[in-house]
Parts: structure tokens; C-alpha cells; sequence
């Protein structure tokens, strides 16, 4: 029952749904008519006295239907560490965790930093055809920091913007030239915004660190990185986007940013608002994130830009490792949480708990990121790509990382209860995932 | 009454010995007093035990040492171990497969201790979740090192009759030292006070959670203390440059006499060893036999490793019982 419907018509109705489209604010009951692909119809009369002959009725029970959610920062591993991850097991994981398009970090090996990189991981993931797998090119060759890629070669093999990874570009004259350079092609600079000099500890500054004698970063680290790159922006007229923003201020930094005016937007990713610190324990590798998990106060604001818009987008940050590359000591492990298939469920903790409406919290995860990357799908129209997911917002359920489909099951969320889950998860019109048994 | 009685009845309820942290007062206290009748044996020409006949103990150094490793390995030997030095070359450029993979194969020889000494903080907990045998931290990284901590405090109370009410300043590079954690765990688990003094740029961020007071000025943190550590400098260590000079360094918060004269007149100078003389230590003063009890630490350090050695394996043969 769960494999693609390729019906000869090509026509599927998603009936008795909780319509969510968080670009045009709707929430209403309601029924979806895909066609060839597309969005055909949707609305609360259509279908009012049941579906047409020959189409494909799946009933959606009252579940929610929104538009699939767009994962703004993955890496996929693939090229160089497909024992990790592939683009294949890692689409397999975003269309079990509803993520119907994924962009990837350029941190492979080789680096994506020439249009061949580029092309290839859009023919890998034409060939696994599940869902929409784009690619940050490398704003330096080999990430190296010096030398500018060809952004607009790039860009027309389709990079939708550009960021050196997991490094911080830290040179400011070389991030001057690519903001200012990236306004050619109106694509965004993504900054993994860490003051390297600053970075090298291994996590969160203060008192954990000092009792488990591991090396700390400064909160500093990340604001200070955050306010060179806003001074620049104010130089060039570029535009700039703080990846995983982790710290209370850089949530203020960006939020006084934007009421400036400036063309400034901002992720995290689930971790950073659900977990502090704390989370390290006793040497606990698998909540070794870069940025650091931070104190409950950093947690606390960071919710708080989610929850008033200050945040536009939050992506899972996946970060699919090895055993062998966790099971080390702490300042040797390697850094990342595998999160395709958990970003749902724990962002929608902020909804269950109250922080956030409904559509609000869906905007970040499909909206937010779309309008900022220039992405087609991430909405809800007629003639719209039909990229849907349908969740059970209420399913009571623990995180269980050994039966994640991504290769790694590097997650500290362990046993962590949510609520919330993925039912079916739709690209183009054909279902790419459903799950086992749906109430 | 009876609950100590029954406590020391128990003895060691302990697996392992990773860290001072989360010990009890009567928990320290059973290895010191333990610790305690091991010096006076020691003493004794020709003295060997035999509560460890027939049992092995491994010393796996992943980082240089020559003293603690000469310590565990005398300890071991007086009470009647094999014992076998592992020194295994270790870069964390290399990562850290040979960590795991060397426990798992130590582990399926059977030892009965292992004593671990690692460049990485958490390694030995690491490395602990994976074998059988009793493991005893030799030194982590910049965690613990809790063997140093009991020497240190068996050698305070041998001189001073008791460790709480003292006044104890723990100086030089906090932010890199595993002795000084455990010490200041042990220490304040016991009832002392504890002061660290040190640069700023080698005191670790709030380090006050600890529970210690932090000074920069080296005179007013030795002002009226009963004890006074001094810290290595582990040069080695450092990511960058912590202190511009050695010899700044020395006038600053090197140990001499002329610094020496707020503490205590009786007050008591230690070292975990090996000391470099003239950097935070002077020379003179580090052999001055009225105020340094530099080399008993040393002997006190047999005896506490006998001590944790005789509480692992009983605690150990106890379980096997049952």
C-alpha cells in the first residue's frame, strides 16, 4: 500500500483534509485535487458531493495537509561519505520526515565548488526520485576562504545560493566581495556565523565545560561574526543569511537588523530551541552540534525568534555521522545531529506547547525558506507543484533513532516524546512515503 | 553511628574511579584511612602483600608519564599483581578508533584493573562503558585526575590531622588542569576551602560554580592559607599563548618566599609534579624541607593507588560473590 501511485490518469484527490497553507494563511477543511503532478483545485466546496470517476480518493481523515517542508540545510555526504549518508538514503529520510525539498551544503568531498558539482547532485537526485534536492555552492573554491567561485556558472546549473559549510567565511574583505559579488545574480551569502578564532572550543562556554574540562565557546563567537557580516551587508547591499543562530544575541542582533531594514534572514534548527547544554551530560557526543547547544536562557530566545518571526526559517541542520565518528571522546567526535526525520515533531513542540500558531510555525518550515532561496514549491496554490505532506498533528510518539531511514542514527533525541506525525509525504503528486499503519 | 558502620562495611561501593565528582565525604574518607596503614607497611623493608595474587592490572597511557605510571605500577606490584605498561602512541588527528578498539581487545584478556591515563577529557568514562574490569582514571584530559587528589589530601591530613576548616589556594593554570578539579572536589567535599589564583586568561569560565573563590592577585589569594598548591605549567597544552613569558609569569604568580609570607607561617607548599623550577615554583623553596612536602606526595601516592586498588577489587570479588 505504500509504494507510488502512478495512476494512469494521473489525477489524486486528498479528501476530508485540514488544509495549511501558511504563504496564503489558509486553515480550513477541505479537499486538494492533484493533476499531472500539480495543484488542481483545492477548497472547502471542492469535491462537497464526493470525488469524480477516475481519480485516486485518498481520505485524509482530518489530518493536516501542508505544503512538504523545505529543509533549507542538510548534508547529504554525498559525494565522499556515502557510508554516512547518499543522496538516496537521505531523500529516503526527508520523505519519511515530510521534507519534500532539501538544499545541501557544498562540504563534500570534492567541495561543490564548479558547476559539475552542481549537476551532479541534481542527476543524482533525478535518478532517486524522491524528492527536490538542491545544492549551496561553495562561496570559496575548496572552502578554503580566499578565492570567490563562479557564482553566476554556478547558479545557472543551479546553486541557489552560496556558503563555505560548516566553516565561517572569515576573511571580511573576502565576505565583502561575495555579498557584494552574489548581488550580480540576486543569490544569498549564507554564513555559518561562528568568530573562528573564538570557535575552537568544543562545547558551550561556562560551567558544564569547566567541570568537564572540555573547551568552551563564547556565546561572543556567534554575534560578533553576526555583527562584521551586518556591517558588510550595510557596504555592499548585499544578501545575507545567518545559518543556526543559536545564542540570545544574535536573536537580538538580527532582530535589530531587520527592524533596520537590512536585507538579513535567519535559521536554526530544532536542537537549538528544544535542548540546552545540559543535553552534553556526561560527554554525550551525539549532542556535539556546531554551534554548541547553549544555556537555557540562549534556548529560551532563540524559541522566542521562532515564535515572532525574527527567525524566518527552521531547518534540520542534518548531520548524518558514523558510529566511529561519534563513539570517540567528546573533543574528537565529530559534530552534527542527524535530523531529517525528527524536524517536524520536535518543531512541532513549539505549537503543542504554545509558543507559536499552527501556520506560523508551518511558514518556517515551508514558506520561510522558500521566499528566501527563490524556490517554487514551499506553497499551496493552484498550478502549484503538488509537494504536500500530511501529518496527524496530535500522534503521541517517542523518537526511536534506531529505526531512522537516514544511514546515521546520530540523534541525542533518544526516547524524546513528541507529538506529531508523518502520514504521507507527497512530491509532484506521488506519494514517496507512507506510513506503516495510519489511524 | 550505625550508618558509617555499615558504610564502612561496604567499604568502596564503586566499580570504577573515574573522577573525585560524586563521591561522599565517607567515601573519600575509607581510602584515605585505608590509604593511611598502606604508608606505615610501606615503610616496612620487604613488605609485599597478597590481596591481589593472581589478579592482572593494565596500565594503558595514552599520554607520556613517568611517575604516575611508576606509582600505579609499584602499588600493583606490592600487592601481589601482574601487571603489564601499555604505552600507546596516541594524536587526536588520528581519532580515536584505537581508543575503543584497545579496550574491546584489553577487555577480552581479562584484566581485572585498568588504570587509564588519556589526553581526552571523558575518554576514560568513555572507555569504562566498554569493558568488564574495574577501570581507575589516571588522568583525563583536563577532567580529573582523582588518584593525585587522594594523595594530595592523605599527605594534608597526615600533617595537618584533619582537612576541613583549611584554607587551600590552588595556583597556576586552572583552566588546563585536571588535578586541580579533583582537588577542588575533594576538598570541598571535605570540608576545606578552596581558592583558586591564576591569570585570568588560565581560570576557566566560572570556575566559581565550583565552589571556590578566584583570585588574579597571587598575594591575596595566599593571604592566611593553611596550604598551597602550586600547578605545572603545561606548556604542551596551550592552544595559544596564555602568558607572554615564563619569566613574567614567575614574577607574577611564580612561588617564592617573599609571596609565601601572607600565608600561614606553617602553611604547607605542594606540587603534583614535575615541577619546573624557577617557572612557578622557586627552586629554593621547592626543597625546602621545613615547608615543601613535595616527595611525601609522592609517597603518599603508592600508598592511595594501593588503597584504590585493594577498594576496586574488593568491592569487585563482593559482586562476584553475590
Amino acid at each position: 500500500m505504500g509504494a507510488a501511485t502512478t495512476g494512469a490518469r494521473h489525477r489524486t484527490a486528498f479528501l476530508n483534509a485540514r488544509l495549511l497553507d501558511p504563504d496564503s494563511g489558509t486553515d480550513q477543511s477541505g479537499s486538494l485535487l492533484v493533476e499531472d503532478g500539480r495543484i488542481a483545485d483545492l477548497g472547502p466546496a471542492l469535491f462537497a458531493d464526493g470525488p469524480p470517476e477516475g481519480v485516486v480518493a485518498i481520505d485524509c481523515g482530518g489530518h493536516c495537509l501542508a505544503p512538504g517542508l523545505v529543509d533549507m540545510r542538510v548534508q547529504l555526504r554525498e559525494p565522499g561519505e556515502e557510508h554516512k549518508e547518499t543522496i538516496g538514503s537521505g531523500s529516503r529520510a526527508a520523505a519519511a520526515g515530510g521534507v519534500t525539498t532539501m538544499v545541501a551544503l557544498p562540504n563534500t568531498e570534492p567541495v561543490i565548488d564548479d558547476g559539475a558539482g552542481v549537476e551532479f547532485v541534481a542527476r543524482r537526485a533525478r535518478d532517486v526520485k524522491l524528492g527536490k534536492v538542491y545544492t549551496y555552492g561553495a562561496a570559496t573554491v575548496g572552502l578554503m576562504g580566499q578565492q570567490l567561485t563562479e557564482f553566476g556558472l554556478l547558479a545557472e546549473y543551479g546553486a541557489v545560493g552560496f556558503t563555505d559549510g560548516i566553516k565561517a567565511i572569515a576573511d571580511a574583505q573576502v565576505m565583502r566581495r561575495a555579498l557584494s559579488y552574489a548581488r550580480t545574480f540576486d543569490k544569498v551569502i549564507l554564513q555559518h556565523p561562528e568568530e573562528p578564532s573564538l570557535a575552537g572550543g568544543v562545547m558551550n562556554g561556562g560551567a558544564l565545560a569547566t567541570r568537564l574540562g572540555l573547551s568552551g565557546i563564547p556565546t561572543q563567537a556567534e554575534v560578533m561574526m553576526i555583527e562584521r557580516d551586518l556591517r558588510l551587508v550595510e557596504l555592499t547591499g548585499g544578501r545575507y543569511h545567518a545559518s543556526h543562530i543559536s545564542t540570545a544575541a544574535a536573536v537580538e542582533a538580527i532582530r535589530r537588523a531587520k527592524a533596520g531594514g537590512a536585507a538579513v534572514t535567519c535559521d536554526t534548527a530544532p536542537h537549538y530551541f528544544t535542548l540546552n547544554e545540559d543535553a552534553v551530560g556526561e560527554y554525550r557526543t551525539f549532542a556535539k552540534v556546531s554551534p554548541p547547544l547553549r544555556s537555557e536562557a540562549d534556548r529560551l530566545a532563540v524559541l522566542d525568534g521562532v515564535a515572532d518571526g525574527t527567525i524566518d526559517a527552521i531547518a534540520s541542520d542534518h548531520a548524518p555521522h558514523d558510529q566511529e565518528s561519534k563513539r570517540l571522546p567528546f573533543a574528537a567526535a565529530e559534530p552534527g545531529i542527524a535530523g531529517l526525520e525528527t524536524l517536524l515533531a520536535l518543531s512541532l513542540g513549539l505549537y503543542h506547547a504554545g509558543h507559536i500558531g499552527l501556520l506560523d510555525l508551518l511558514g518556517r518550515l515551508t514558506n520561510g525558506p522558500r521566499k528566501l532561496l527563490g524556490l517554487e514549491a514551499g506553497r499551496i496554490f493552484k498550478g502549484g507543484p503538488a509537494d504536500l505532506v500530511l501529518f496527524d498533528l496530535q500522534a503521541p510518539s517517542r523518537i526511536e533513532p534506531d529505526d531512522f531511514v537516514s544511514k546515521s542514527k546520530n540523534s541525542p533525541f533518544d526516547g524524546y516524546a513528541v507529538r506529531g506525525m508523518v502520514l504521507k509525504t507527497v512530491v509532484d503528486g506521488r506519494i514517496v512515503f507512507a506510513a506503516d499503519a495510519v489511524a | 553511628m550505625g550508618v558509617t558502620e555499615v558504610s564502612s562495611e561496604m567499604g568502596f561501593p564503586n566499580r570504577h574511579l573515574l573522577g573525585i565528582e560524586g563521591l561522599s565525604a565517607e567515601e573519600i574518607t575509607f581510602l584515605l584511612d585505608l590509604a593511611d596503614r598502606y604508608v606505615e607497611l610501606n615503610r616496612l623493608a620487604g613488605s609485599t602483600g597478597d590481596l591481589l595474587t593472581g589478579l592482572t592490572v593494565i596500565n594503558l597511557f595514552f599520554e607520556s608519564s613517568t611517575r604516575t605510571r611508576t606509582s600505579f605500577e609499584l602499588a600493583a606490584k606490592r600487592l601481589g599483581a601482574n601487571v603489564v605498561n601499555m604505552q600507546v602512541a596516541w594524536s587526536s588527528i588520528k581519532k580515536g578508533e584505537t581508543l575503543l578498539d584497545t579496550a574491546m581487545t584489553l577487555n577480552a584478556m581479562h584484566p581485572d584493573v585498568l588504570v587509564v591515563r588519556h589526553p581526552d577529557s571523558g575518554a576514560v568514562n568513555l572507555l569504562s562503558q566498554k569493558v568488564n574490569c574495574s577501570v581507575i582514571n589516571g588522568g583525563d584530559g583536563s577532567h580529573e585526575h582523582p588518584t593525585q587528589a587522594l594523595l594530595d589530601a592523605l599527605t594534608i591530613r597526615r600533617r595537618k590531622g584533619h582537612l576541613d576548616g583549611l584554607l587551600v589556594a590552588i595556583c597556576g593554570d586552572i583552566t588546563h588542569s585536571r588535578v586541580a578539579r579533583s582537588n577542588i572536589h575533594l576538598l570541598t567535599t571535605m570540608g576545606a576551602t578552596v581558592r583558586v589564583i591564576a591569570p585570568p586568561t588560565l581560570l576557566p569560565s566560572r570556575i566559581e560554580d565550583l565552589g571556590v573563590e578566584a583570585f588574579i592577585d597571587m598575594r591575596k589569594g595566599l593571604a592566611d592559607c593553611d596550604i598551597v598548591m602550586m600547578l605545572r605549567l603545561q606548556s604542551e597544552r596551550m592552544q595559544g599563548t596564555y602568558v607572554p613569558s615564563t619569566r613574567e609569569y614567575f614574577r607574577f604568580f611564580g612561588l617564592d618566599h617573599e609571596k609565601l609570607r601572607v600565608a600561614k607561617p606553617d602553611a604547607l607548599i605542594m606540587h603534583p609534579g614535575p615541577m619546573n623550577r624557577g617557572v612557578e615554583i622557586d627552586s629554593e623553596l621547592a626543597d625546602d624541607i621545613n615547608r615543601s612536602v613535595i616527595r611525601e606526595q609522592v609517597e603518599m601516592g603508592v600508598a592511595v593507588r594501593m588503597a584504590c586498588l585493594e577498594a576496586l577489587t574488593a568491592s569487585r570479588s563482593e559482586e562476584d560473590r553475590v
